[in-house]
Formats: C-alpha cells, sequence, structure tokens
C-alpha cells in the first residue's frame, strides 16, 4: 500500500510545474482582472457620465427650445399694451395673431390689474386659446375664475419680472395641464410706474411632457422632471404626478439623500450622483441639470443596468481564463513530460540498479543537456560500482582465507594447553582447573601446568603483548621454552631466567611476555614461585581472607638478555587457593567503559573460596561476561585455580 | 368560564348589531369644511369603525372644498351637520345664520406665519414694513397681531398655491401647521431657513375646526346632534390610537377625491390634528369649547371689526351632555 502512495499519488514533476505555472499565471491573470476591472469601471462610469450629461442638456435644450420660441411673443405684446394699445378688439386681434404665429402657445391673455382696463368694468382679461381647431375667446374677469388671485397673476405682480409659472390645470380657464409664461406690464404715472397686469401665453404640458418621457436609458433607466417646487410633472410613475414631490418620496423613504439632492436640483444645481431610488430602493445614478423656468430634469438609471456591459465582459474574460487555463494546463504537462521522460527513464533504469543488478547498462542520451550529463554520471558511477563490488567481493574472500587460517591457529594454539579436568583424577592433594576465553582475535594468553615428577606440579600463566598471529607464535614458542627448561630441575627464576634468553635471541619484533609460575611439592604443601611482569595471584586461606600474593621483582621475559629473577617461597596449608588471573579478567569493561578491576576480582573471589576451583572460574567468567554486557571482548581471559588439599 | 363570558358578551354585541340594524337609522349628512384630508381622519374613521352606526346614525359624508361652502348647505339643508373655523361660525351667525356650536374639535389655532429668514424676518417684530399674503377668511389673529405690536404690513390676498412665497413674491406667508407649513418643508425649505410665529405665543389663540348645525336642527333633534358629536370624538379617541389605519383611510379619501396630495403630506398632517385636538389645560375632555376661548374670540372678531355682535356663549355652544 505504501508503494503504491508513494508510486502513484506522490506529485510528479510535471504535476508540480503544471501547479507552479498555473499558479503564477493565476496570480498575473487575477492581477490583471481586478486592475482591468477597475480601469474599466473607471471609464465606464466616466462614459455614463459623458453620456447621461449630453443626455439630460439635450432635453434641457428641447425643452428651452419650446419656452425660448413662447417668451418673446408675450413680451412685445406687453410692451404695446404698456404702450397704450388697448381695444378690445385689437387685444384679441393681437392675441390671435401670436397663437397663430406660434404653434405652441396654447392660449394667451392680457390680464389688467382691476380698473386698469379703461371700460366700465373692474375686471377684465381677454383671453383666446385654441379648441378644436379654433380659437376660443372668453373674458376671464368675468364669472367666478377669479384671476386675481392666480399664480401666474400675482407672482409676476409681486416680483415684477416676467416668470413661468408650475404647472397647474387651469380650472374655469383653459381647462388644460399646463404652464404659463406671464409677463407684468405697467403704467407710467406720478414718475414711478404702476402695476398695470400681465401678459400670459400658456403651453400645455403634454407637449412638455413628451420630450422627457421619450427618453429611455438602458433597460429601465428614464428621465423625470421637477416642478419649482420639487414636484413630478413629468415621471414614468403617474401616480407621482402633481401628488409627490421629490421631498415628499425622501420623507416616506426616509432617505435624507434625496432631499439634499432635491434641493441641489431646484438651486440651479447639475451633477452626477449615486443614490437609492426611493421608489425601487435599487442603487442608481442620477444625472440632473436645471431648467431656465426653474425646473430640473433628472436622468435616473440602476447601476446594475450600466454594469451589465461590464459583467458581460467579465464573463468572457473569465471564460477565457477558464479555457486558457486549461490549455495551458495541457501544454505545460506536455511540455514537462517531454523534458522529463528521459529522467523517467533513467529513474526506471537506476531502479534496477538500486536493486542490484549493475550489469544493466544506462542507456545513452543523446542530448547535451543537464540530463544528458546525469545519464553519464550514473553510468559512470555504474561502472565504478560494479568495479568497487568486485574488488570487495575479491577482498572480502582474502579476508575469509585469512579468518579461517586464523582459526585454525587459535584451534592449533588451544590445543597446547591442558585441556582435560581433572588433569590428574588420582591425585587427591590437588585441585586445578584453569580456562581461557579467546577474544575474537588470536590472543597471546596462555597457562600451563604438568607434574615434574611425583611430587613435583609446575604450574604457569602468561600474557604476550599483542595479539594475532605473531603474538600467537609467540606464546606457543615461549609455552614451549618454558616446558622444556622447567623439565631440567631448575627452580622458577632459574627457568624464567632461561627462558627469556631463549626468547630474547633472535625477538626482532620485539615482543615479550609476562609469566608468573611456581612449583609446588605436593607433600609439604611447599610453593616456590617467581615472577615476570605478570599480576600478582590472589591467596585464598579460609573465608573472606582474599590477598594479593607479594611476588619477588622481576622484568617481563624477551626484552633483555640479563634479566634476574628471583624464587620466592611460601608454605600452602591444606585448603589453601591459588587464584591466577591475566589483564583480560581485571580490565574487563562494562557498557560505560568501566574496568572489572582488582577489588571487584578479589571481593568475587573471596566470596567463593569454598567452591571448588573449576566452579570458581566458571562463576568468575560468568561474572565477568555478564560485567562486560554487551561490550566486546577486548582480550583474552585466562583464570587458573589451584587449591591443595593437603596430603590425605 | 372565561369562555362563557366570552360567548356572552359576543352574544350580547350580536343582540345589540341586531337591534341597531332592526330600529331605523337616522340619515344625516356632513360637509367639511375643506377638501378631504387628514384633518378630517375623526369623521372618516367614526364612519369607518362603524361608530356612527352604533349611535343609530347613517351619516354621509360629503366631500368639501372651496366650491362647497358650509354656510349655503347648512342653510339649504343639503348638510345637516358641518365644521367651519369657530371664527367662521361667529361670522356666519352675526351674519345671520342660525347656527349653534356642538363640538370643537380643534382646541389651538393651527394658523401661523412664516417668513422667510433671508429677508430679514427673524421675530413678530421684523414683520414691519414687509410684505405677507393673508386669506381673506383669516385676516383677524393677523389683523390683532399687527395691532398689538404696531407692525405696518403690506397684505396681499393668499391665492390657493404656496408658489407666491415660494418663489420669493412676499416676505410671509399665512399657513397652517398642519397643511401649508408642510407643503414648504416638502418643497424644498428647510426648517432652519424660516421664521415661524404662532399666534397662541401672542395671546391671540383662536380654537379652530368647530362641529356646527342649524339651531333648528339643535331643537328638533338634540338626541341625534349628541350622537353624531359622540361618535366623532370616538372616531377621534380611535384615530389617537391608530395612526396608520387612519391614515390608510386618509388616503383612500384623498385618492377618490383625486386631490393630487402625497402619503407623506397626510401623515404631517395627521400628527399634528393629533396634537391639535388635545383638550387645553385646565380642560380635560375633548370636544369642548371653553368660555375663555369663546370670549377671546368674540374679543377679537370685534376689534376687527368682523363682528358687531355674538351670541351669549349658553345660547352658542350647546351642551354635550343633558
Amino acid at each position: 500500500m505504501s508503494h503504491f502512495i508513494r508510486d502513484h499519488l506522490h506529485p510528479t514533476l510535471a504535476l508540480k510545474l503544471g501547479f507552479l505555472v498555473l499558479a503564477s499565471t493565476g496570480v498575473i491573470y487575477l492581477l490583471a482582472f481586478f486592475c482591468g476591472n477597475q480601469i474599466a469601471r473607471g471609464l465606464l462610469h466616466k462614459a455614463v457620465e459623458e453620456n447621461t450629461r449630453n443626455l439630460a442638456r439635450s432635453t434641457v435644450h428641447q425643452i428651452e427650445a419650446v419656452l425660448r420660441a413662447v417668451e418673446p411673443l408675450p413680451q412685445w405684446l406687453a410692451l404695446r399694451v404698456a404702450s397704450g394699445q388697448r381695444g378690445e378688439q385689437e387685444i384679441t386681434r393681437m392675441l390671435q395673431n401670436e397663437l397663430r404665429s406660434t404653434p405652441h402657445i396654447y392660449g394667451s391673455a392680457v390680464a389688467f390689474a382691476p380698473g386698469e382696463y379703461s371700460g366700465e368694468t373692474n375686471l377684465f382679461a381677454p383671453y383666446v386659446f385654441r379648441k378644436e381647431g379654433r380659437f376660443q375667446f372668453v373674458n376671464l374677469g368675468v364669472g367666478a375664475y377669479d384671476y386675481c388671485s392666480q399664480d401666474w397673476y400675482l407672482i409676476p405682480r409681486e416680483t415684477g419680472k416676467a416668470v413661468w409659472t408650475d404647472p397647474y390645470y387651469d380650472e374655469g380657464g383653459g381647462e388644460a395641464m399646463m404652464c404659463t409664461y406671464c409677463v407684468p406690464f405697467f403704467r407710467e404715472a406720478d414718475g414711478g410706474r404702476v402695476f398695470a397686469g400681465v401678459v400670459t401665453a400658456d403651453v400645455q404640458l403634454e407637449h412638455l411632457a413628451q420630450i422627457v418621457s421619450s427618453i429611455k436609458l438602458y433597460k429601465t433607466g428614464y428621465a423625470f422632471l421637477l416642478s419649482q417646487n420639487g414636484q413630478f410633472i413629468c415621471h414614468p410613475n403617474k401616480d407621482y404626478l402633481f401628488k409627490e414631490s421629490i421631498f415628499s418620496l425622501a420623507d416616506e423613504s426616509g432617505d435624507k439623500q434625496w432631499r439634499e439632492i432635491g434641493r441641489k436640483m431646484l438651486r440651479g444645481g447639475e451633477g452626477f450622483v449615486r443614490a437609492r431610488s426611493p421608489n425601487t430602493a435599487f442603487m442608481s445614478w442620477l444625472y440632473y441639470a436645471p431648467v431656465s423656468s426653474g425646473w430640473a430634469v433628472g436622468i435616473l438609471f440602476p447601476e446594475d443596468e450600466i454594469l451589465a456591459d461590464l459583467h458581460s465582459l467579465n464573463r468572457v474574460v473569465f471564460w477565457i481564463g477558464v479555457v486558457g487555463f486549461g490549455l495551458l494546463l495541457a501544454a505545460v504537462i506536455a511540455l514537462s513530460r517531454g523534458v522529463t521522460r528521459p529522467i523517467r527513464t533513467l529513474a526506471h533504469q537506476t531502479h534496477e540498479i538500486a536493486r542490484g543488478n549493475l550489469d544493466l547498462a544506462v542507456p545513452p542520451v543523446k542530448s547535451h543537456d543537464e540530463v544528458g550529463d546525469l545519464t553519464q554520471s550514473f553510468e559512470n558511477m555504474r561502472v565504478a560500482l560494479k568495479e568497487y563490488v568486485a574488488n570487495l567481493a575479491a577482498t572480502t574472500a582474502a579476508k575469509e582465507r585469512i579468518e579461517s587460517e586464523l582459526k585454525i591457529a587459535r584451534t592449533i594454539q588451544r590445543s597446547f594447553l591442558p585441556k582435560r579436568f581433572p588433569p590428574f583424577p588420582h591425585r587427591t592433594e590437588l585441585d586445578i582447573h584453569a580456562e581461557l576465553e579467546a577474544a575474537k582475535e588470536v590472543g597471546g594468553d596462555l597457562y600451563d601446568f604438568f607434574l615434574l615428577d611425583e611430587h613435583r606440579l609446575f604450574f604457569s600463566i602468561g600474557d604476550v603483548s599483542g595479539k594475532g598471529v605473531p603474538a600467537a607464535l609467540f606464546m606457543a614458542v615461549a609455552k614451549t621454552l618454558m616446558k622444556g627448561i622447567a623439565e631440567q630441575r631448575l627452580t622458577p627464576a632459574q627457568v624464567l631466567a632461561k627462558v627469556n634468553h631463549e626468547l630474547y635471541v633472535d625477538n626482532e619484533q620485539m615482543l615479550f611476555v609476562t609469566v608468573f609460575c611456581g612449583i609446588l611439592d605436593l607433600r609439604t604443601g611447599e610453593l616456590q614461585f617467581s615472577n615476570a611482569g605478570h599480576l600478582p595471584p590472589l591467596l585464598l586461606r579460609g573465608p573472606d581472607s582474599a590477598s594479593w600474593l607479594e611476588l619477588p621483582k622481576g622484568i617481563v621475559l624477551g626484552v633483555t638478555d640479563d634479566a634476574a629473577y628471583e624464587t620466592w617461597t611460601l608454605t600452602l596449608g591444606p585448603q589453601d587457593t591459588l587464584l591466577l588471573y591475566t589483564d583480560g579478567v581485571t580490565e574487563a569493561r562494562n557498557p560505560s567503559r568501566e574496568f572489572f578491576g582488582d577489588d571487584r576480582l578479589r571481593d568475587f573471589a573471596g566470596a567463593r573460596c569454598s567452591a571448588s576451583p573449576k566452579e570458581m572460574v566458571e562463576a568468575l567468567i560468568a561474572a565477568v561476561r555478564s560485567y562486560a554486557g554487551g561490550e566486546e571482548q577486548a582480550d583474552d581471559i585466562t583464570l587458573l585455580a589451584l587449591r591443595y588439599r593437603g596430603r590425605s | 368560564m372565561a369562555s362563557i363570558l366570552a360567548l356572552a358578551v359576543v352574544g350580547s354585541l350580536h343582540w345589540a348589531a341586531a337591534a341597531q340594524d332592526a330600529a331605523p337609522m337616522t340619515k344625516v349628512t356632513y360637509l367639511p369644511h375643506w377638501i378631504p384630508q387628514a384633518q378630517f381622519a375623526g369623521y372618516y374613521m367614526a364612519a369607518e369603525k362603524g361608530f356612527y352606526r352604533q349611535h343609530g346614525l347613517d351619516v354621509t359624508i360629503l366631500d368639501g372644498g372651496p366650491r362647497k361652502p358650509v354656510r349655503k348647505a347648512l342653510v339649504t339643508g343639503e348638510a345637516t351637520f358641518g365644521s367651519h373655523f369657530l371664527s367662521s361660525a361667529l361670522k356666519m351667525r352675526d351674519d345671520g345664520v342660525p347656527l349653534v356650536h356642538l363640538a370643537q374639535i380643534t382646541q389651538r389655532s393651527a394658523l401661523m406665519i412664516v417668513a422667510h429668514k433671508s429677508h430679514g424676518v427673524h421675530s413678530v417684530k421684523d414683520l414691519d414694513g414687509k410684505k405677507m399674503t393673508l386669506w381673506e377668511d383669516f385676516t383677524t389673529q393677523p389683523e390683532a397681531l399687527f395691532r398689538k405690536y404696531n407692525l405696518r404690513v403690506k397684505t396681499i390676498t393668499q391665492g390657493p398655491t404656496i408658489n407666491l412665497f415660494m418663489r420669493g413674491g412676499v416676505d410671509a406667508s399665512s399657513a397652517m401647521l398642519y397643511n401649508e407649513y408642510h407643503l414648504f418643508l416638502n418643497s424644498g425649505l428647510d426648517e432652519n431657513e424660516v421664521t415661524v410665529i404662532f399666534y397662541d405665543k401672542h395671546d391671540l389663540d383662536f380654537p379652530e375646526d368647530s362641529v356646527l348645525c342649524l339651531a333648528e336642527t339643535w331643537r328638533t333633534k338634540p338626541d341625534v346632534c349628541r350622537a353624531f358629536v359622540r361618535a366623532t370624538l370616538e372616531g377621534w379617541q380611535y384615530v389617537l390610537s391608530h395612526r396608520e389605519e387612519s391614515l390608510r383611510v386618509v388616503m383612500q379619501r384623498t385618492e377618490q377625491a383625486r386631490t393630487g396630495t402625497n402619503r407623506s403630506h397626510q401623515r404631517w398632517m395627521l400628527e399634528r390634528m393629533c396634537e391639535l385636538i388635545q383638550p387645553v389645560p385646565p380642560a380635560t375632555e375633548m370636544g369642548v369649547l371653553s368660555r375663555e376661548a369663546y370670549d377671546r374670540v368674540v374679543r377679537e372678531l370685534k376689534k376687527g371689526g368682523q363682528i358687531k355682535s355674538a351670541p351669549a356663549f349658553e345660547e352658542f355652544h350647546v351642551p354635550l351632555h343633558p
């Protein structure tokens, strides 16, 4: 399972490369997309503002064209009336001419201030208007129509200026929705001028409304026209007309922004603002511009609609991105597969090599790129490895042969040592046991014992310097010499001196050996002993009485020709035990590199003085091994225990 | 137990309704003194919620307006009941129309003066030498104010629109708090751009909307008169606690009559009416005319030469409780 995952689910180089390329391209794409979008928004906003400004201004221009066409006539008429042309028929004729010359004018009146008309009537206001294709005439001063309280009369009278009224339904007059241009005229009197009346020209609102209601912008954008009081004169929602004002909508919707917009519009402001539509609640844009009559045109359209083009552009860019990314992914994968094919081939081949098949040559690569170099290096490595392995095999074979020979050497060396225990089963005065635990390499420890005659036992223990075959051979020589010389009935000191002499001759290797040897008289227990640089044996004389045997001075064998040795004497009592050992015992180390030590040996042996020499030796070897733990044995471990039982 | 009680209540209501249906309803008509608007919301709600029927009346509310004078409708009998300003009622009475006053709906004067701060009017005294429009029917209070502060104001008859004031043709204008003042605001004028002067601050507070009928009607059908007033006051009580519902009904009335108003304006008017109908302390009861207010109105009308004489308070204002 884990192999499957490693082989199949780990991202391949091609995939990693593809991901990296796509991720960086994606970041660049998104950055470009958002920057582009922002810039496009800005440009779009600018273009839309420009567009709606033109539209609003052209609408204003169209409305004003109608107003401008109307204004000169009542102005001219006012001058005429003010200059005294006041005959009823004359006025009626002038009014009719006015209507005839200007089709925009629906009706026109000359309204005299009370008492200003020269006739008998107090109120006189001849009014001519169109009805069913003909001109109708009425005197507004007669009947219930109180023209003196109408805006078209009051406002010019009080302001002294020509003005356009707000749209109104002229009940009792023109009977139509209209707005009126009204021009005051004056009479000269007492050096000043006195208000004498008003000349009016009516324009039907329907005509102006058509200009505004014809405007359609985007899907639901529309235009509206506000009166001087903010009332809707034109609006696609007919329920608003002459009922709602921009301020009443602001009040009902609780949107203070519209009140501010309304005030700006009615003060002749022009601008482009973003606001929530008070009737649809959509976020919208409004362009507003003033009309010279004091009205204001507004063009409103939902923001979404101007962004619709941008959104569709975004959709196109998005899909281009998606398709582009797909193609890019395919291209990157194809390319990276091409690039990585030799690498994958190489990986496959080296997989075989890794499994040990060094005979499989890496196929030569023709390309001179990095992959080619790598392949060549692999081939070189394979050849080198193959050579190395061949060399290693040869070396190993040689080493194995040597080891086998060493093993034989060790066997031969061991065969020199007495191995049969008990060695003298018929001798009750004596109990002797010895063991040599060889280290891995051939070591140089030795021990020996034999009866010189019926009553005397020669025994020795020694340790040759160094290891390996030279030490083993030196040990064999030393032991053989010692046995030969000991049998010449010499004292231990003489034996050592002779052996030393023999060893010294031709000792070009400068090897040496430490030896302790002794001769025990089995009748008396008298022990003669001498030492050549060996460790002092332990003398055990009853429970917990282990002590180091004091030794005469003597240099190791084989280093100097004139070495002198002494023989000392000691009498062993029955059950006294002498324990001989080599430094393999006391210098055994545990895993924390601490020596087994003299004290531990003394205490251990002292506690086991009642055990037989065999048990003691075996227990000691076991103790040393357990102390060493897993540590490799560095040196031979040799122990020889000799117990004198006395004569029975 | 509770459900049994509820059943009993429902049962008795049914019985009461059945009894009313069975008894003949008295047909009466009522003419308000202006076009349908929130100023008359209490009458509309009394009709809408069945308060008139509960008092045994089948009331037809006529559409008022400048072409439908209350005086004529009362005299000809076209309207059983009408409403008008208290001062107008006293003038009619002085003019020989035998009217009695049944109830006083608005307890305070909604009439006010609105002036352009930009024309230099910041207080009453600044009106001196200024031009102001006055309604023909409402000259008493302004003229009394001018006399009181010795102001020389050039007055002009006020037309039906607010445009003359909005265009700056005059410095000041009369206005009703519940009507024209809000029309100014909803025409883009901000409250901080105008100076407002209320008459009650100058001891010229006139209670305004009154319920009126001919003395003959009162003499022959006092129970019908009392029932009309009680049901009307219940209607106003209902308006106080159900303003949105009342506003809906008002808007229906204005749409039927095509008055060309809007919800924002009617909402304002309804709120102001709810303030104006509250009894003025120490009075605690709605609909009652205080002798003090009556005397004040009579005094100012006489001073202004609007009336020569006035009836005694008891003769004019008839008690609701027999």
